[in-house]
């Protein structure tokens, strides 16, 4: 049994131009232990799915499993699995840390849990500021806080919505290092990012949604692998020849052209020398998921 | 467990009630100091003027309008005010993320204002008692209208707080609806003196039924029988659970 089973799962939103249709049949399993990744640009439906995933929002056709449990028949006995930390940095003004979680772990009806309490306290940095007012935190202290509250209740899943947007490095660390043990302990983790070198150092497979369409669904490995291999990347000045402009990512002075293999390269470089370009910092360098990312959003347009 | 729907709504009800027990200055003390100020130039001005009841002073019988307002407004305060707050700071999501059911919102959110609206509704009253000695005539109708008040006030406030996305809307229901109704059911005055039409309104107006039905506990007399009272406010809050509960369950407003 696979620890979430999405079956077709379309979304249309109301809107006043019309239905919005921010999910198109999407279907995807992820199995027990898994360390998934779900990308995509902004606006590809990652946090509708999300969101469907947890209850937060109805599917308006299709259905969601969580260890076999129905996400809308059967939503309490689905939600006790799921431990989901919210995209927006949300919280209650009214009480403090240590409050926030008893209270949190009471809806779940698991009481008496002071000592996972602390231990989530003590794995997320936050053992000092137990009693502080949630409105004393910092903004990273408060994203700690949300983890804290999604694990509260020691859920199987762990479901993370951007947890490193806007988040400093050393919290980043702790964070991941944090969510590896649990995957190591055996949860499984479902995660959406925006930093593709997180998704490539932790995800075991992944997912690409745009437009609401899965374009990409593979192992991480196979995903690098079958993508264009090599990029040859450096700095210049000059203007490109107008044959390779259209294969090229620009970013300021860098040029980076993907490459399937050696003779792509030496294409590349030969074209380079005609058109009389300056190359400096030149590098062949392996493809990473972003390569493989742009690759194929660029595909599925 | 008996009831395994019900698990973890004794949390959220903690919640709510821990949330204006915090803030208890703004949610208790203030309103208690609004109804002291009604009494003393309510009181003072119109006791020589106004007989409402044989034997029973102005001021004496101001008291129960007075702690029955207080009990309805702060009820309807508690629960409207928190869901509205959530939604806003987003921070509902955190209710919405457990497995508690519809039952448990319900019986959260109404417990909690039924609270609020009686340690609001004992403070006042324990204040009139500097002004007036205590009279109870039948106590159990007190207790019986005191919770059946707020707890339809409280309710009212459930559904108010999830269909207003602001706060202004919220004001706008509180200001436009609740408040006409507390101070047209007769608080300050009985309906008899009222000319015959106003008389015809204000049965209409089920607040009245509840002042009317907490008041005959305190003096044994009422405009109308405590019992007609009872089942019409009885209905009354039957109607609005079921109208809360219908939202809960379909998710109006929080669950898209």
């Amino acid at each position: 049994m696979p620890a979430v089973s999405i079956q077709s799962v379309s979304k249309t939103y109301a809107t006043s131009k019309g239905g919005f249709q921010a999910l198109n049949h999407v279907s995807l399993d992820i199995a027990e232990g898994e360390f998934f990744g779900l990308l995509g640009p902004n606006g590809a439906g990652k946090t509708t799915l999300i969101s469907i995933l947890a209850g937060l929002t109805k599917a308006t056709s299709g259905c969601i499993t969580v260890m076999g449990k129905d996400v809308q028949q059967d939503f309490a006995a689905a939600r006790r699995q799921l431990g989901v930390v919210p995209q927006e940095l949300v919280f209650d003004p009214f009480f403090n840390v240590r409050e926030t979680l008893r209270l949190q772990s009471g809806y779940f009806g698991v009481r008496n849990n002071d000592a996972w309490i602390d231990e989530l306290l003590e794995s997320l940095g936050l053992a000092d500021k137990a009693n502080a007012n949630m409105r004393q935190l910092s903004g990273g202290m408060k994203r700690r806080v949300l983890v804290a509250q999604a694990l509260v209740h020691k859920p199987p899943i762990i479901v993370l919505d951007e947890p490193t947007a806007g988040v400093d490095v050393e919290l980043r660390q702790t964070l991941w290092h944090f969510i590896a043990k649990l995957n190591k302990q055996g949860h499984t983790v479902l995660l959406t990012t925006h930093y593709l070198e997180e998704a490539e150092a932790l995800c075991n497979r992944i997912a690409m949604l745009k437009h609401g369409n899965v374009v990409a669904l593979d192992d991480t490995s196979h995903l690098l692998q079958t993508a264009s291999s090599n990029v040859l990347q450096f700095k210049t000045d000059n203007p490109l020849p107008a044959s390779l402009a259209p294969l090229a990512r620009v970013t300021g002075r860098v040029v980076q052209l993907p490459a399937q293999n050696a003779s792509d390269i030496e294409h590349f470089l030969a074209t380079l020398r005609e058109g009389q370009v300056v190359m400096e910092d030149m590098e062949i360098r392996r493809a990473e998921l972003e390569d493989v990312f742009l690759q194929v959003m660029k595909g599925a347009a | 467990m008996m009831f395994p729907q019900m698990q973890g709504w004794t949390s959220l009800f903690y919640k709510e009630v821990l949330r204006f027990w915090k803030v208890s200055f703004q949610t208790v003390a203030a309103p208690v100091m609004t109804a002291v100020l009604y009494l003393l130039i309510f009181g003072h001005v119109l006791e020589d003027h106004v007989q409402v009841f044989d034997g029973v002073s102005y001021t004496a019988f101001l008291v129960p309008g007075l702690v029955m307002m207080s009990v309805l407004q702060n009820a309807f305060a508690n629960s409207s005010s928190s869901l509205v707050q959530s939604k806003i700071m987003g921070s509902v999501v955190f209710i919405l993320l457990t497995p508690l059911t519809h039952w448990a919102w319900f019986a959260a959110y109404v417990g909690s204002s039924v609270v609020r609206g009686l340690v609001v509704g004992l403070g006042v009253y324990a204040v009139t008692l500097f002004f007036t000695p205590p009279v109870a005539a039948a106590p159990l109708w007190i207790l019986v209208f005191a919770l059946l008040g707020a707890a339809l006030l409280g309710t009212l406030g459930l559904i108010a707080g999830l269909w207003a996305d602001k706060f202004d809307q919220m004001a706008a229901f509180q200001n436009f609806l609740i408040m006409p109704m507390t101070f047209l059911s007769g608080v300050f005055y009985s309906i008899q003196s009222l000319p015959p039409f106003w008389q015809q309104i204000s049965h209409l107006n089920p607040f009245f039924y509840m002042i009317d039905g907490f008041r005959y506990g305190f003096f044994g007399q009422s405009d109308i029988s405590p019992w007609v009272s009872l089942g019409i406010v009885g209905v009354a809050w039957l109607a609005v659970s079921a109208l809360a509960m219908h939202l809960l369950r379909t998710g109006y407003k929080i669950r898209h």
